[in-house]
């Protein structure tokens, strides 16, 4: 246990000391994608439930964020907290529609809404269509730290992520967190010692859904525009990549996984170009062939078999 | 004598697109009762049960607990009247820890099951209950053993002590003995009759050593509709019986 704290507080001072070494928009980038994918690992591998159209939290919270700050000038930390609260209640309606199925017709509902959404945000006048919601300020922390300077932002969405990451694990072990987990084993003998299942599926989908919100508006933040990209199924299915090759179900395999398609994206970006998409297909199947728990969850299988522990 | 009937079913139909799996089942199962439902393969058993704890909807008829009509309830409704049922292949929660699996079950009493800001460790609180829940079942020492490798009958076994930790007034158990070597069969037929005081059993079994050794009354289903009903001595004597059923098998 302490063991564990011990590697918390070490991951936690090398991110304090990243912005030294690395790009801190890079870092930033892949923070926020980090808890875009923990958001969606909370659904897919604490209650087993595959959401197609997770892209549509991010981009709606990233146009709702750019258009609060920009246009009616709401102060960065309100804009993000209203943007997350907006990604929320939409998870709250795409869920309480998408919940009624299981399965693959659970995903294609959720594709299904998240399309129309989609459609919505390229014809609405609000969202700039495929030029995007443009220059949004980054204004002021609480009216005193000025943002525009990529340090000071920094360590505000380090902070935003901590919390974020902190509550999500909270999430996964607590007595809520226990239920989804029996869900996601066996649904009907979770129905049958008496939980209304559809209840705990709802309220993890709007907890994900805001938090993904959370990491889109963030995003909008970092980038100083909100993109249709993000809106687009491309990045539902992206996330789907990441978490998998992370580890489903595991703390951090999707900050693993988000990490290591970030970096190898912004790498191969300018050397290979449009090959991007072939190479993280190839990943994908590999993933899929060899490493199916994902880099974390064959580390963690490896570390028990190393020491012993069946 | 309404009160000496703990489940009642009047004309209990069930029809999947004109095919009659249940006919017209009117079934009356008494308090503190072991109640077993019998019948050969098809013969609507499972989907009896599946009714009565509203898995399906029954396309006409009523099902009353305690005098109480509860045919247009939920299933988790069901469950929390005190109705727990068990299913023909095991219902465990497979990559939980035998301790977690009966404290999923004790937890929903605590009303805390939607607070997702608080930490699990308020669940060790129910520790000592579930250990007493599995020392009834035999299971104390494998608490903290991930589920999946429990062998069959043990699996079978923790999931009776989790229907137990909901204290229903009524079990309903699919074919509890299913697919068990002679030894785990003998465990759980002991177990059933042990768990079965203070409250009311309502299974389906195919083992008819286990029916005749601890059931009071005996239904026979056969095609969906009630054949026979009385004690093992009586109904294991009925010609239509044993032409439909004890024949085959008790040959």
């Amino acid at each position: 246990m302490n063991r564990k704290r011990v590697g918390y507080a070490f991951l936690l001072a090398l991110m304090l000391v990243a912005p030294a070494v690395v790009y801190p928009v890079l870092v930033m980038k892949i923070l926020c994608f980090a808890l875009f994918a923990c958001a969606f690992n909370l659904l897919i591998g604490y209650t087993g439930l595959l959401s197609f159209g997770h892209a549509i939290f991010l981009g709606t919270a990233g146009y709702v964020a750019g258009h609060s700050i920009k246009v009616w000038g709401f102060p960065p930390e309100l804009g993000l907290i209203f943007a997350a609260l907006a990604a929320a209640a939409l998870g709250w309606v795409i869920g309480s529609l998408a919940i009624r199925r299981s399965g693959i017709y659970f995903a294609m509902i959720t594709l299904a809404l998240a399309q129309m959404m989609y459609f919505f945000f390229l014809q609405a006048p609000f969202t700039g269509g495929e030029d995007g919601l443009q220059d949004v300020p980054r204004g002021k922390l609480l009216g005193v730290v000025d943002l525009a300077d990529d340090y000071n932002l920094y360590y505000f969405v380090l902070a935003i992520f901590v919390f974020a990451f902190w509550l999500i694990h909270r999430t996964i072990h607590s007595p809520f967190g226990q239920v989804l987990k029996a869900i996601r084993e066996n649904e009907a003998r979770a129905i049958s010692l008496g939980y209304d299942v559809a209840k705990y599926k709802l309220l993890a989908f709007v907890l994900s859904a805001g938090l993904a919100g959370l990491a889109g508006a963030t995003k909008t933040l970092v980038f100083r525009f909100a993109t249709l990209t993000d809106a687009h199924w491309h990045t539902s299915g992206e996330v789907v990549l990441m978490t998998l090759l992370g580890g489903m179900g595991t703390v951090f395999g999707p900050v693993v996984g988000a990490a290591t398609i970030i970096t190898l994206q912004n790498e191969l970006a300018d050397k290979v170009g449009s090959l991007v998409t072939v190479i993280m297909g190839a990943i994908f199947v590999v993933c899929v062939l060899a490493f199916r728990r994902g880099i974390v969850g064959e580390l963690g299988a490896l570390y028990k078999r190393m020491t012993g522990t069946r | 004598m309404a009160e000496d009937c703990i489940l009642e079913t009047r004309n209990l139909v069930k029809e999947f697109k004109g095919f009659i799996a249940v006919n017209d089942v009117s079934l009356k199962v008494r308090r503190g009762h072991i109640h077993a439902l019998i019948g050969p393969n098809g013969a609507g058993k499972t989907t009896v049960f599946n009714l009565l704890t509203k898995f399906l909807a029954p396309t006409r008829g009523h099902i009353q607990f305690n005098g109480q009509d509860i045919t247009p309830e939920r299933p988790a409704q069901i469950a929390r009247r005190g109705i727990v049922r068990s299913f023909q292949i095991s219902a465990v929660f497979p990559h939980l820890t035998v301790l977690e699996n009966v404290r999923i079950a004790l937890q929903r009493k605590l009303g805390i099951s939607f607070h997702f800001w608080r930490s699990d460790k308020t669940l060790n609180a129910l520790d000592g209950r579930a250990m007493e829940l599995l020392a009834q079942v035999g299971l104390e020492s494998f608490a903290g053993m991930v589920t999946v490798e429990l062998p069959y009958g043990r699996k079978r076994a923790l999931e009776i002590a989790t229907t137990l930790a909901l204290e229903p007034e009524l079990m309903l158990l699919d074919e509890p003995t299913q697919g068990m070597g002679h030894e785990d069969v003998g465990l759980v037929k002991d177990l059933i009759k042990k768990v079965s005081a203070n409250r009311t059993v309502l299974m389906v079994e195919h083992n008819m050593g286990v029916v005749a050794d601890i059931s009071d009354t005996i239904t026979v289903l056969a095609r969906g509709a009630v054949l026979a009903e009385g004690p093992y001595a009586e109904v294991s004597k009925n010609p239509a019986v044993v032409e439909a059923y004890m024949g085959t098998t008790q040959a």
